[in-house]
């Protein structure tokens, strides 16, 4: 397969009903490494990243204007169905979300089963297997496979989650602030997991630990916000050990460097 | 109430407002109470049990505020009065109930358990033949009856309810369904108060408009069944929207970015989800329809055997057997026999022998509700996910 | 595994396009379902107002009101049914409400925390009764055993006291009109359907406040106690403010059912079409729902059309009842 193009963001504005949460977002995301999206709490990181999937749509009165491309396509383009570029393009949440009625394995395999598709008992269990392991997962859980999702510790029920969406096989995974709920020695692992993924997947992670995205990303985008019902807007984005020792802007350094109001 | 500390430290009671006498103290006032009731009520010549507890509970409050007074103080005191008219009230609610349940287990037990030709004939026969004051009959085809036309009823009611519920908390969210959706909530608010003799109205004129003039006469049991959705639909919509909502966003949004389709998060991860609240949900809605009356005397009418035929001709049903029974009273007894012209077989005749069928009837209907309460609490604690959040 | 929705390409290659082949059928499906059962409930409740209306026309085209000169009125036959089923309702509402509150703050605040459930369970159980059963005690069992309290009521309070003869207008009469008049046994009176109604009402009311006692802010009632007050004071003082409009809400609601209820009053009450204020004498009162019941077998034609018009009346009055509950419980909800 040829490497696959970047994912280009063109005149993005996102809102919710009226409000105009995001504006003009222009970036190019670079395919097969890890993007951070830092920037204090209301700037519309989070409220981007779930553009770049389609979910922001969920919530009710939300929408988004612009370009969206990826593999050359435009996501927004009204002949696109949603559901087609969730499948390409994953997502993996704050908190731990496995469904509380299935087991491990039907967690992982979720997106297969509900979704209809059948599959050969043998592709299951290699695609459980594969997708367990690509989370650093299997070890830990290869002898219960058959308990509740529920019944994991919290980083492992992140795993999981990060099992289950990479079983979809995305080309993209998005994350958000996937470590915020977890204790430093699951967040390591997971920081770990992402390194071993930008192999595979282009990846672009929320977070509020500055740290954090020192440590796992490759390019460091920072987003921030003039004040309270002010849109958020994309200030810049670089190479991530630019952006941490030597940035452009003057609010970028302010934000990392603690001087942040 | 009490406390190890009262006892250690009775000297302190008065002086600290956290001081209280332990609860034994009640239970001494409440005795003498009783005692003093029932030695007034035998000097009076007016003793029963009912006016010894009526009039001993009011001298316990009495006493028992005075002692308190004396011993701890006007605000304790109170207090405990207080304390003594809430517990007065529950068992002043309980009392009816349990009057209730033990007249109906009872009296529709000897019947049920006695019942003639055969012990728990009452159970499988009809009452086809039987006339006067004859000893006999039973309510197989009423029982067949109710369940029928709640079967019916359910299987009109769920889907609609259900699918009503989903779309207000799945699709009711923004423009013209947000609309329409604030309009079905306040329908279904209306629908839930609507009395059960206007459902049956409603049953009863929605098919005669569509029948001839010649057959307003007529009556059956899909007329009951649309007569009982009217009142069934609301309970379903109810509580299956809250059931629904309890689903957290979190689950739906974790199925939609693995690319699962709307319609089949809604099916294979909410209602897979909230299955047990909604089948509990539904189960109690169904129980609370299996005893409604009024709405059946008007649309399915009364026959004395079983009918098969939801669309076809009258049916008996439970509820409108007890009401029928109670109605005929007392028997006449002119000889000790009542022969069947049905089937020739000879029964002895009783002058109760009305009102212990409606007893009988009434057990049997409440043993219906019971089960159906129980099956639905069942469901709830043994079905639900276990979520440990 | 009936329906499959996954488009061919979507499902084999992930890194085909993402255009949708079509509209997603088992989506379009499934929302046009709920969608219509929506509707549907529009439907239900336009076709009750619309047939209901359809049959009862007749009746009031053929009415005094209408002609000017036929022999019956509507609103003279409707008027005392009107009257019986509200003062029975409201007379239970007098008995049940208060009771309901006490039994309410019983599992609210007073019963042990592990028992509170089972206690609610036990007071839910009286909701699951069925209407006819009630009925059925209530006639039966409760009715003969009620006679020595009317008795006592109509000796004590039938005539004594009296309001003093200059007073205009009442001058001579009972102070508390309700038990005076002439009871005679059975007392199928409109007291015994009453009493009846109030423990038919009473888990509904029970419920509701129980839900309402049970919102009061737990840190201002720990703080009122930390305070030195004692649990009714706490009570007075916290609980009861904070449950005010709950509890008229439930009242509310609790009325609605009552003036709906057809059978304890149709297998209780000895029906009669007077305004008499004696809920102790017999056949005096009927309530509409009762009427409609009673009648309904032998009417037909007009006579039916004029049943159908006393429901559409109690369909009316219920609404009105309801929609002040409901008004009630949405001006109070946001702030809970």
């Amino acid at each position: 397969m040829a490497a696959p193009l970047p994912i280009t963001v063109e005149d993005l504005n996102i809102y919710y009903g009226d409000f105009l949460a995001v504006e003009d977002v222009n970036v190019q995301i670079m395919p097969r490494s890890v993007t951070a999206l830092i920037g204090p709490s209301g700037c519309g990181k989070s409220t981007f990243l779930r553009t770049l999937n389609r979910m922001h749509e969920v919530i009710p009165g939300a929408y988004a204007k612009g370009r969206v491309q990826i593999d050359g396509e435009n996501i927004y383009d009204p002949r696109v169905d949603p559901v087609n570029v969730r499948r390409r393009v994953g997502m993996v949440f704050q908190k731990a979300n496995p469904f509380p009625t299935m087991s491990i394995r039907d967690n992982v395999l979720a997106g297969v089963k509900l979704n209809s598709r059948r599959l050969a008992k043998k592709d299951a269990d290699e695609l459980l297997e594969s997708s367990l392991r690509g989370a650093n997962l299997w070890e830990e859980v290869k002898d219960r496979l058959d308990k509740p999702g529920l019944g994991l510790s919290g980083g492992q029920q992140q795993r999981l989650c990060i099992a289950r969406t990479i079983a979809v096989k995305p080309e993209v995974v998005l994350m958000d602030e996937p470590c915020s709920a977890l204790d430093p020695i699951s967040t390591l692992a997971i920081e770990d997991l992402i390194h071993e993924m930008k192999q595979d997947y282009t990846i672009v992670i929320v977070t509020h630990n500055m740290q954090q995205a020192s440590r796992v990303s490759d390019r460091t985008g920072f987003f921030n916000i003039a004040g309270t019902g002010k849109p958020g807007h994309l200030i810049e984005i670089d190479d991530t050990e630019k952006m941490f020792t030597n940035p452009a802007h003057k609010q970028t350094e302010d934000y990392i460097s603690g001087r942040f109001g | 109430m009490s406390t190890a500390i009262d006892n250690e430290t009775p000297t302190m009671m008065r002086s600290s407002g956290e001081r209280r006498l332990p609860w034994y103290h009640l239970v001494f006032t409440g005795l003498v109470g009783a005692a003093i009731a029932a030695v007034l009520l035998l000097a009076l010549d007016a003793f029963s049990i009912a006016s010894m507890l009526i009039l001993g509970f009011i001298l316990h409050l009495v006493m028992g505020y005075l002692y308190s007074l004396v011993r701890e103080g006007r605000r304790w005191a109170m207090d405990r009065l207080m304390m003594l008219i809430v517990i007065g009230a529950f068992a002043l609610a309980m009392f009816p109930l349990v009057s209730l349940l033990w007249e109906v287990i009872s009296r529709g037990g000897a019947r049920v358990i006695a019942a003639s030709p055969t012990p728990f004939a009452f159970w499988t026969n009809d009452m086809s033949g039987i006339i006067g004051g004859a000893d006999a009959g039973g309510v197989l085809h009423a029982t067949i009856g109710t369940l029928l036309i709640t079967l019916w009823a359910s299987v009109i009611s769920i889907p609609i309810g259900l699918f009503t519920a989903i779309f207000l908390v799945e699709y009711a969210d923004q423009g013209w369904r947000r609309v329409l959706g604030k309009g079905v909530t306040f329908l279904v608010d209306v629908m839930t108060g609507i009395p059960s003799i206007v459902a049956g109205l409603f049953g009863l004129s929605l098919f005669l408009a569509f029948l001839p003039d010649g057959q307003q006469g007529v009556r059956m049991g899909i007329m009951g069944s649309v007569a009982l959705s009217l009142l069934m639909i609301p309970t379903v919509v109810r509580s299956s929207e809250e059931m629904l909502r309890l689903v957290s966003m979190d689950l739906r949004e974790a199925a939609y970015a693995l690319g699962v389709p709307k319609w089949l998060t809604i099916v294979r991860v909410v209602l897979r989800t909230a299955v047990a609240g909604l089948a509990t949900g539904i189960t109690l809605a169904i129980a609370r329809v299996i005893g409604e009356t009024a709405p059946l005397l008007l649309t399915v009418g009364m026959v004395t055997s079983i009918n098969w035929s939801m669309f076809d001709g009258r049916m008996a049903t439970l509820p409108t057997y007890i009401n029928q029974q109670y109605r005929n009273g007392s028997a006449n007894c002119m000889n000790d026999t009542v022969t069947n012209p049905v089937n020739q077989e000879v029964y002895a005749c009783s002058v109760t022998t009305n009102i212990d069928r409606a007893w009988a009837a009434a057990l049997t209907l409440i043993i219906i509700v019971m089960v159906l309460n129980i099956i639905a609490r069942l469901v709830s604690h043994y079905f639900s996910p276990k979520i440990s959040r | 595994m009936s329906t499959t929705d996954v488009t061919p390409e979507a499902a084999e290659a992930p890194t085909g396009s993402m255009k949708r082949s079509g509209r997603r059928f088992g989506d379009s499906v499934f929302s046009n379902l709920s969608i219509g059962s929506g509707l549907l409930i529009f439907l239900t409740l336009a076709a009750v107002a619309i047939f209901l209306t359809l049959e009862a026309w007749p009746a009031i085209r053929a009415s005094q009101e209408f002609e000017g000169t036929a022999e019956f009125s509507l609103i003279e036959y409707t008027a005392p049914y009107v009257f019986g089923t509200v003062l029975a309702a409201v007379i239970a509402l007098i008995m049940a409400i208060p009771i309901s509150m006490l039994i309410a703050l019983f599992i609210s605040h007073y019963a042990p925390r592990k028992m509170a459930q089972g206690l609610g369970y036990m007071i839910d159980l009286l909701a699951a009764v069925p209407s006819v059963v009630y009925g059925l005690w209530g006639g039966i069992w409760l009715v003969p055993r009620l006679e020595p309290l009317y008795m006592f009521l109509n000796s004590t309070f039938g005539t004594w006291p009296r309001w003093p003869g200059f007073l205009p207008w009442v001058g001579g009469e009972p102070v508390v009109a309700l038990f005076a008049g002439d009871p005679t046994a059975p007392m199928r009176n409109l007291a015994s359907a009453s009493v009846v109604l109030a423990v038919m009402v009473l888990p509904i009311i029970t419920a509701i406040a129980r839900e309402v006692f049970l919102q009061t802010p737990r840190l201002t009632e720990e703080a009122a106690l930390a305070l030195g007050a004692t649990k009714w004071e706490v009570i007075k003082t916290v609980v009861l403010p904070f449950g005010r409009s709950g509890v008229v809400a439930a009242s509310m609601l609790g009325l609605g059912r009552a003036l709906g209820e057809t059978m304890a009053v149709l297998m209780i009450l000895a029906p009669g079409a007077t305004f008499s204020w004696h809920i102790l004498e017999v056949g005096r009162h009927q309530s509409i729902a009762a009427n409609i019941a009673s009648r309904q077998a032998e009417a037909s034609g007009v006579d039916m059309s004029l049943l159908i018009f006393t429901g559409l009346v109690l369909f009316v009055l219920t609404f009105i009842i309801n929609a002040i509950a409901r008004a009630i419980v949405a001006r109070s909800g946001p702030k809970s």
